[in-house]
């Protein structure tokens, strides 16, 4: 921690937020489990025909994403709501709104990263193919990080509260929907043969937008939340 | 001019004069809306096409218009109350959500009832109906966040930074699902040129958005006034009001 200013309190705390969920991690595997299990509980529940799993392939395989999201959502500030480590960042000279976006980065390499990674195995199960898997690993790349970013506004509002969870998803699932229409659509147009580019353009510029946006309101948010 | 709004800031001030305003707003609006009624329901002329099935439009678009209009309201007082810690702007942002969710719930039910003999179905997964459904969704985000704090200031502040990410969503959220090919027909009011609709038949539909205007002015009034005065119940003014009764 020898390094000064507002990078240097950036990267330090992404390193402690990446170091607690190195020693723990289960929580990272859980949500990728989560994945796999919703992902194959859909072949049982609707058809295990290849035309009929391809169809609705890039849908489901996004839902989930979106689910496994919300559901890592709360890791995100809630362990240090509680021993009192938000209110240290509270209270640092450093910028808050660069403080989340550490945190929301370090966020994203243990949650959304992942998913990436597991994107081949999930293309296997819903016969997506080869083309399918790389637009799918390329809008899930795009689009996860805006589910962090979007995300940390709405845990930030619901932090203080005792039950937060069931609340997090009615605030936070409808801004989801773009990010949804374009990254499923991606992948379907993809698999259709059509071009896919204008969706994964305008899914990064969500992903500026929201960048550049979403740590000023996330850390307005924690203000309220702690006073 | 100023300071006349710098008064309007401070909630005794508020409460009186919007306790004066109130029966104003209420009896022109029942006017209006009773007027537009009349001229929608009986003197214009049905459609050549839809029959009289279409005059559900004097509920329905007025009520679609008031959902976007609400948000927009809402989110600009919400914008106010944070930036300048206006305690009346807060209260304003609050009591616009209820009203708010009630006309896209209207709009979506009279939107439905239209669709079943129109398109025979109640409900297609369009852009406009759906970007309404996502509408309904952030209202009740709102009123869900507001509830869920106890204390009322910070539940203030926290739906202020929620509305303007939602106002900030809206056009995003709209433009997305436009994507998809929409069933519902296109604009015929605010088109470019001309409308695409009688006089006949637009009068009373503008009469019914006027009506509109005013009965959210006055709900939102009375809800602020109510509010206000739960918030405020230990102050010296609220307890003179009391012991004035």
């Amino acid at each position: 921690m020898s390094r000064a200013g507002a990078l240097g309190a950036c990267l330090a705390v992404a390193h402690r937020d990446l170091l607690l969920a190195v020693r723990r991690r289960s929580e990272i595997a859980n949500p990728l489990l989560f994945t796999l299990i919703i992902i194959s509980l859909f072949p049982l529940a609707v058809s295990p025909a290849p035309e009929t799993l391809r169809l609705i392939a890039p849908g489901i395989v996004w839902v989930v994403a979106l689910l496994a999201a919300l559901l890592t959502l709360e890791s995100l500030f809630r362990a240090d709501f509680e021993d009192g480590a938000l209110e240290q960042l509270l209270v640092s000279p450093h910028p808050l709104p660069l403080l989340v976006l550490a945190k929301v980065s370090a966020h994203w390499l243990v949650t959304g990263l992942p998913l990436l990674l597991l994107c081949p195995l999930l293309g296997a199960l819903t016969h997506l193919g080869a083309a399918g898997i790389g637009v799918l690993a390329a809008s899930l790349a795009l689009g996860t990080p805006v589910l962090s970013l979007v995300g940390a506004i709405g845990v930030a509002l619901t932090v203080g509260l005792r039950r937060g969870g069931a609340l997090l998803s009615l605030l936070v699932l409808p801004l989801y929907i773009p990010v949804l229409i374009f990254g499923s659509n991606a992948v379907s147009a993809s698999m259709d043969g059509l071009p896919y580019t204008g969706q994964l353009l305008m899914l990064g510029a969500f992903l500026v937008l929201s960048l550049s946006l979403a740590p000023l309101a996330a850390a307005a948010g924690l203000r309220i939340s702690m006073n | 001019m100023w300071t006349y709004f710098h008064r309007l800031g401070s909630a005794p001030h508020f409460y009186r004069f919007s306790g004066r305003l109130v029966p104003w707003l209420g009896w022109i609006c029942a006017g209006l809306i009773a007027a537009g009624l009349y001229g929608g329901l009986v003197l214009a002329p049905p459609d050549y096409q839809q029959g009289e099935s279409y005059r559900i439009i004097y509920i329905h678009v007025p009520s679609a218009w008031m959902s976007l209009f609400i948000y927009v309201v809402m989110a600009a007082a919400a914008a106010v109350g944070l930036i300048w810690r206006i305690k009346v702007a807060e209260i304003v942002a609050i009591s616009s959500a209820p009203v708010g969710a009630s006309f896209t719930f209207i709009a979506l039910v009279t939107g439905s009832l239209w669709g079943k003999p129109m398109w025979g179905t109640y409900w297609v997964w369009d852009a406009r109906l759906t970007s309404e459904l996502i509408l309904l969704f952030l209202y009740l985000g709102i009123i869900g966040l507001y509830t869920a704090i106890e204390d009322r200031r910070t539940a203030s502040r926290a739906i202020s930074v929620l509305a303007i990410v939602g106002v900030v969503n809206i056009p995003i959220i709209h433009y997305s699902v436009e994507w998809w090919n929409t069933l519902h027909q296109g604009p015929t009011v605010a088109k470019f040129g001309a409308p695409s609709i009688h006089l006949s038949m637009l009068l009373p539909l503008l009469v019914m958005a006027a009506g509109f205007k005013l009965y959210y002015l006055s709900v939102m009034l009375i809800h602020s006034r109510n509010e206000m005065l739960e918030r405020e119940r230990n102050s010296a003014w609220v307890r003179e009001l009391v012991d004035a009764r």
